[in-house]
């Protein structure tokens, strides 16, 4: 509980000569939901792809429980723990809503695939994937493709999957953008339900302040790629830094 | 048990069904059915194309890899058989060595290729196929102390295997070696098909889907990619240089035009894309209507021309030299009718 779960230490991407990320130093401790604000291109999303591996960082490190996984490959950072959800939904088009979420338990498995079973016949694996699906409202859609599914239901597989690799860190990128206000909730409460088991760390990019106020521990935030401010929710929000830098408008708009 | 033996992929269309059992009774029982040395030849190179075009379909359907070397493969396994049986002599341990030795080495070729390949963009595997298969097709027929060259290599095969072996009759068709040879090419065929079959279905076959349909999602759940691609490769080249060695054993032959060259390259992906890419079932599909086509249609359009040679402008088009251009107009209306090939179509569009 201690030492920190995940670390950015110097954290920096360059993209020609435009700084996304810049020198991002941050520790995230076991338990806690970190909300991560910030104004559009501040870096967020970009920084998310630093932590998960997506990018290659230009400089500085990133350190999982202790081990510094800056040069592992995307598929190691998430075996070691972090799980991602992403922005931009990113599924398994031409597959059923269980088997999207099916391959995510099986990735969870032993690491040794059989390509001589049947798949189908593994009745654990279709199980555990219905359990999450439940959790989401998803199970009545599970036989139906993705690309059938309205947005806000593919927002939510996008959701499911990262509960499903039940990771040491869940990394939302705007969970709840372009969802409708009755379907909002069901990803919310669920976040809310993995901050109550307070082993999980989650780190949150989201714009709404309702959100962040109910849920957040902690807050920083993010502008032109460095790290402003960070703090506890009520004081950052406070903070001039924040007012001035960006929160102005949209503080006024709560 | 049914449900075992095809591994959960039922056809899932009572059509498909039908055509399938068709397929399987007409091959399995083709030396009686048909007799004559053609409808044989037909029957065996349906059967190799099948698993030929089915191991293709693994890599390019299931897992979305383009590779030009696939023939390179099947040949690899034929020149293996063709090799050992000049070398160790007639026999089936000659066979069975170089079948092994065959899809050990296209297992390896690709592995290779795959390494150099595969960690970066797809678009430069297909090409460094391209380049591999093209540079193997002109190292065979420039090795012609070995390979035989453009000539190809003449061998023989178990005395078991050969019409000279002769032991009986029965429904008015003489038992030979030569049936015994078709029944070896239709069993192991059959075999392997089952084989792939399960493949695709089982949990390494589900996260090649995965990464056919968002290889960048499958990485971030944790699976290694590369690994999954690479293996798929491998297994590919394997069957296909088994269903070489299936098809040397059979011809009692090998050449770089029978085994090696680019329009059976481009057969197969006819055969692909034709039968559903993506469906084991397509491969079946697609081999047999193709090939059928490849030895029927001239005959067929003869006849036809023929019949109707009083008309005008008619039985010019329906010259048997035109054959390739009603091939070509098969393919073209087969494409825009069934964009998901014969197989998807049955299936209820998708
Ligand atoms: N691969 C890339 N190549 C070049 N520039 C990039 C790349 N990825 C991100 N950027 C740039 O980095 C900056 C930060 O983008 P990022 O997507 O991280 O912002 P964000 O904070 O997530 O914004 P939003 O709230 O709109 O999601 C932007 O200016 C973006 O154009
Ligand atoms: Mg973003």
């Amino acid at each position: 509980m201690h030492h920190p779960i995940l670390e950015t230490a110097g954290l920096t991407v360059r993209f020609g000569g435009h700084v996304a990320v810049d020198a991002v130093s941050c520790a995230f401790k076991a338990g806690e939901l970190t909300a991560i604000v910030g104004p559009n291109g501040a870096g967020k999303t970009t920084y998310f792809n630093l932590i998960s591996g997506q990018v290659a960082a230009t400089a500085g490190t990133v350190t999982l429980a202790g081990d510094d996984i800056t040069r592992r490959s995307v598929s190691q950072r998430c075996r070691a723990g972090l799980g991602r959800a992403f922005q931009l939904t990113n599924l398994f088009p031409r597959l059923s809503v269980l088997e999207n979420v099916r391959l995510v338990v099986q990735a969870q498995g032993t690491g040794r695939v059989s390509l001589l079973s049947m798949a189908e016949r593994d009745t654990d694996l279709t199980d555990t994937a219905m359990q999450v699906l439940r959790r989401v409202r998803l199970d009545d859609l599970a036989g139906q493709t993705v690309a059938e599914l309205s947005h806000g239901n593919q927002r939510k597989l996008e959701v499911a999957i990262l509960v499903a690799l039940n990771p040491r860190v869940y990394m939302f990128d705007e969970p709840t953008a372009g969802m409708s206000v009755d379907e909002a909730p069901v990803v919310l409460d669920l976040i809310a339900e993995l901050k109550r088991d307070h082993t999980r760390t989650v780190l949150l990019v989201e714009h709404k302040m309702d959100v962040i106020r109910t849920l957040a521990d902690r807050i920083i935030v993010l502008h032109n790629g460095a790290l402003v401010a960070d703090g506890e929710p009520a004081a950052v929000i406070a903070s001039d830094v924040v007012q001035e830098a960006y929160m102005g408008k949209d503080l006024a708009d709560v | 048990m049914i449900d075992t033996i095809l591994s959960g992929d039922r056809p899932r269309s009572m059509t498909l069904a039908a055509l399938l059992l068709i397929i399987l009774v007409g091959l399995a029982l083709a030396p009686f059915l048909f007799p004559g040395v053609r409808s044989l030849e037909t029957a065996a190179r349906i059967c190799i194309f099948i698993v030929l075009v089915a191991s293709y379909d693994l890599l390019l359907g299931y897992t979305g890899i383009v590779s030009f070397a696939h023939t390179m493969f099947f040949g690899l396994g034929a020149y293996g058989v063709a090799l050992t049986s000049v070398h160790m002599g007639r026999g089936f341990d000659a066979l069975a060595v170089g079948t092994v030795a065959g899809a050990l080495a296209a297992a390896v070729l690709a592995f290779v290729i795959g390494l150099l390949s595969l960690r970066v963009r797809a678009i430069f595997f297909a090409m460094i196929t391209l380049a591999v298969a093209s540079a193997v097709a002109v190292l065979v027929s420039q090795l012609s102390q070995i390979t035989g060259g453009e000539d190809g290599l003449n061998y023989l095969i178990p005395r078991e295997l050969t019409p000279a072996f002769r032991f009986g009759e029965a429904f008015g068709v003489k038992l030979n070696g030569r049936l015994l040879a078709y029944y070896l090419v239709f069993g192991a065929c059959l075999l392997l098909f089952l084989l792939l079959l399960r493949v695709v279905n089982s949990p390494f076959g589900r996260v090649l889907e995965a990464i056919r349909e968002n290889d960048f999602r499958a990485e971030a759940i944790g699976y290694r990619v590369v690994a999954y691609r690479t293996l798929a490769t491998c297994l590919s080249a394997a069957v296909a240089a088994v269903a070489g060695s299936i098809f040397a054993i059979w011809l009692r032959y090998v050449g770089p035009d029978t085994t090696l060259s680019f329009s059976i390259m481009l057969d197969i992906l006819l055969m692909v894309v034709i039968g559903g890419m993506g469906t084991m079932y397509g491969a079946v599909i697609g081999a047999t209507l193709f090939v059928l086509a490849q030895n029927y249609l001239q005959t067929l359009m003869g006849s036809a021309s023929d019949a109707t040679s009083a008309l005008p402008l008619i039985p010019d088009l329906l010259s048997p030299d035109r054959w390739m251009l009603w091939l070509g107009v098969l393919f073209v209306l087969s494409v825009y009718f069934f964009p998901t090939g014969i197989v998807g179509r049955l299936r209820g569009a998708r």
